[in-house]
């Protein structure tokens, strides 16, 4: 088992370096960092312009295999280049990584979780009302793109806060600077701040694994094995989680490596819209200002991401499936 | 993947529409395919909703210009920032802009772009599912690498990568939305091909001496088409969510063209204060999409009764 998952990892990494380095030169060719400075005026000597783009490592004038080259070689560093603020992409990174990974980590998890239990319970309900109730749910969360759930939710809130005449709800920022100091104060301000935003990626996340986790949980349910399950004396509820769950969790867990890109995308979303200073925050303003180096290393942590969660996928199928373990 | 419906709980689709085939039984000719297709989806209250609101949006696009005095680029600077009144049925946002006219404009270009984009990555996917499943060897090697190395970065930062390359074109973008949507369908079709190719039919086509292109276009594409079909429709809903997101964070249409995701971008600064000018985009995207994929799930059910609905 351990082989099948170190050669599958393997695959990932190479794929991970590839798609980063494609990335890379996408950005290279795509964006001019100098573009603000040659537009100025005066126009700043060309010396003085080289210079800048030799600091980042960009200058058109290297051939552009050679600048991937040095750009993916200092990885390994753990140098990133330089911001067109001239400062290391990494320390942008290690802040911003924080940020993304608690909107993303809590979200995505709590909506799994979520997702996993209205899926059994639709598929042990099939047809009751309480099934019928979560699947037009789904179907307009579907429907609903987050960042507009999220706004959505923003209005909502407002309307709750006014009717309340309390400020119960903020969803500007990820924290107040002005909060009282201690614990417990600052952690109700954050709770306060994060809310909508994991509300709204638990959310989307829940609707689309509660679907087919009430799919993959029918196929399981008219099997033979539970019947089996039952004659032998087990109890409905525990056939059902030992033998029905558990199996119905098995194609689960490729869908949700192939479902995390959505989710890291619609986080990214959360973020602008909660004005969250995180990474899909750095992403999109480091396009907007050409930032060639900032939208690699954006780049290279999803991928990063992308990579661990495939990852714990195919762990998490493999410690499910005994037919992967050989 | 299925939303029940009152009426189909006890009665699933295929015992409704099996006396009317067993019907004709003076005429000679089987059902076909497609006329079996038909009669289910006659009878998924789903296809019926999604369809009518479907049409009522692209009748809307269409004719909508011709419902009002507004362009969309008028501005009445006199009603600046007005909630909906007989005059403006949508209201007008800060520049004076008629709302109801925009919308129009927004969902002529959507509907544009979902309805071209979502149906050509379909066929990106069906054309190299089919060929690398069909062929096998290095090619599929090939083809399911590229698929494997598309889907490392979410198809959202994939765009906005391309964004430099659009230079502000939607149609430039609407080709990118096409070449980055096939992936996960082409993956399914792949793996349907290849077991398709052991069926005897397949192979009697082929020692027959037909070229690989004919095989696939006379018997592995039709025999997918179903998923096709159904990819094809979902297609257009998951287009026109791309196009809205990069529009909203200012990666797609740009202005002065509107669409649904600028007008949700121009809305979204006033969500709170002046709600109209978000909501009444919101509700259009949403009904919109909503719509395509109750039609998508109708058909899939009609399609493959064993999934969804109908399924034991």
């Amino acid at each position: 088992m351990t082989i099948y998952i170190l050669r599958r990892v393997f695959n990932y990494l190479i794929l991970t370096a590839v798609a980063s380095s494609l990335a890379y030169v996408l950005a290279s060719i795509g964006l001019n960092p100098v573009w603000e400075l040659q537009n100025r005026h005066p126009k700043p000597p060309q010396s003085s312009i080289d210079q800048l783009l030799d600091a980042w490592g960009v200058n058109p004038s290297v051939p552009l295999i050679q600048r991937v080259w040095t750009w993916f070689t200092n990885i390994f560093h753990g140098d990133l280049g330089l911001t067109v603020g001239n400062q290391p992409v990494t320390q942008q990174l290690l802040v911003r990584a924080g940020v993304s990974l608690q909107l993303l980590l809590i979200g995505s998890i709590l909506g799994a979780v979520l997702g996993v239990v209205l899926g059994v319970w639709g598929a042990v309900r099939q047809y009751k009302l309480s099934d019928q109730v979560v699947t037009i749910v789904s179907y307009i969360v579907f429907a609903t793109p987050v960042f507009v759930m999220g706004i959505l939710f923003m209005i909502v809130a407002t309307d709750l806060n006014n009717l309340l005449g309390i400020q119960l709800i903020t969803f500007s920022g990820q924290y107040s600077a002005n909060a009282p100091d201690g614990f417990w104060p600052q952690l109700g301000d954050r709770i306060s701040h994060a809310l909508l935003p994991t509300l709204v990626l638990m959310i989307a996340g829940a609707a689309s694994y509660s679907r087919y986790q009430r799919n993959a949980m029918l196929d399981v349910l008219g099997a033979d094995y539970i019947r089996t399950a039952r004659s032998k004396g087990r109890t409905r509820g525990s056939a059902l989680v030992r033998h029905g769950v558990r199996i119905a969790l098995i194609p689960m867990s490729t869908f949700f490596a192939y479902s995390f890109g959505t989710l890291v995308a619609g986080s990214a979303m959360l973020e602008i819209v909660f004005s969250w200073h995180g990474m899909g925050e750095l992403a999109i303003q480091s396009i907007q200002q050409n930032d060639i180096n900032s939208v690699a290393g954006s780049t290279l942590f999803v991928a990063i991401l992308i990579l661990c969660s495939s990852t714990l996928s195919e762990i998490l199928y493999a410690a499910l499936d005994p037919r992967v373990r050989r | 993947m299925a939303m029940p419906e009152a009426g189909l709980l006890t009665q699933p689709d295929d015992a409704a529409a099996e006396p009317e085939e067993v019907g004709p039984v003076l005429s000679t000719k089987p059902a076909s395919r497609g006329r079996v297709i038909w009669r289910r989806l006659q009878h998924s209250p789903r296809f019926w909703i999604g369809g009518v609101v479907i049409v009522f949006f692209v009748l809307w696009a269409v004719f909508g210009q011709f419902l009002t005095q507004w362009s969309p680029t008028d501005q009445d600077v006199n009603n600046m920032n007005y909630p909906p009144t007989i005059l403006h049925w949508f209201g007008t946002d800060i520049l004076g802009h008629d709302l109801f006219a925009q919308i129009v404009s927004g969902l002529q270009k959507s509907l544009i772009i979902g309805f071209i984009a979502g149906p050509a990555s379909t066929l990106i996917a069906g054309v190299l599912g089919a060929t690398a499943g069909y062929l096998g060897g290095a090619s599929e090697k090939v083809i399911a690498w590229v698929i494997d190395l598309l889907l490392v970065l979410p198809s959202f930062f994939i765009l906005i990568l391309l964004y430099p390359f659009t230079k502000g074109s939607w149609v430039v973008m609407m080709i990118f939305l096409a070449v980055t949507g096939w992936m996960i369908m082409a993956q399914v079709i792949r793996n349907q091909t290849r077991s398709l190719r052991e069926r005897e039919f397949v192979k009697a086509a082929r020692y027959m001496g037909f070229g690989t292109w004919s095989v696939v276009r006379r018997h592995i594409i039709p025999n997918v088409a179903s998923l096709l079909i159904i990819d094809a429709t979902l297609g257009i809903a998951a287009m026109i969510l791309a196009e809205t997101s990069l529009s909203f964070f200012g990666f797609g249409v740009q202005p002065p063209a509107v669409s649904l995701g600028t007008l949700l971008a121009n809305g979204q600064s006033a969500a709170t204060t002046r709600p109209w000018l978000f909501l009444f985009p919101a509700g259009t995207l949403i009904l919109l999409l909503l719509a395509i994929s109750l039609v998508g799930d109708a058909l899939r059910d009609a399609i493959d009764p064993t999934s969804g609905v109908n399924r034991a």
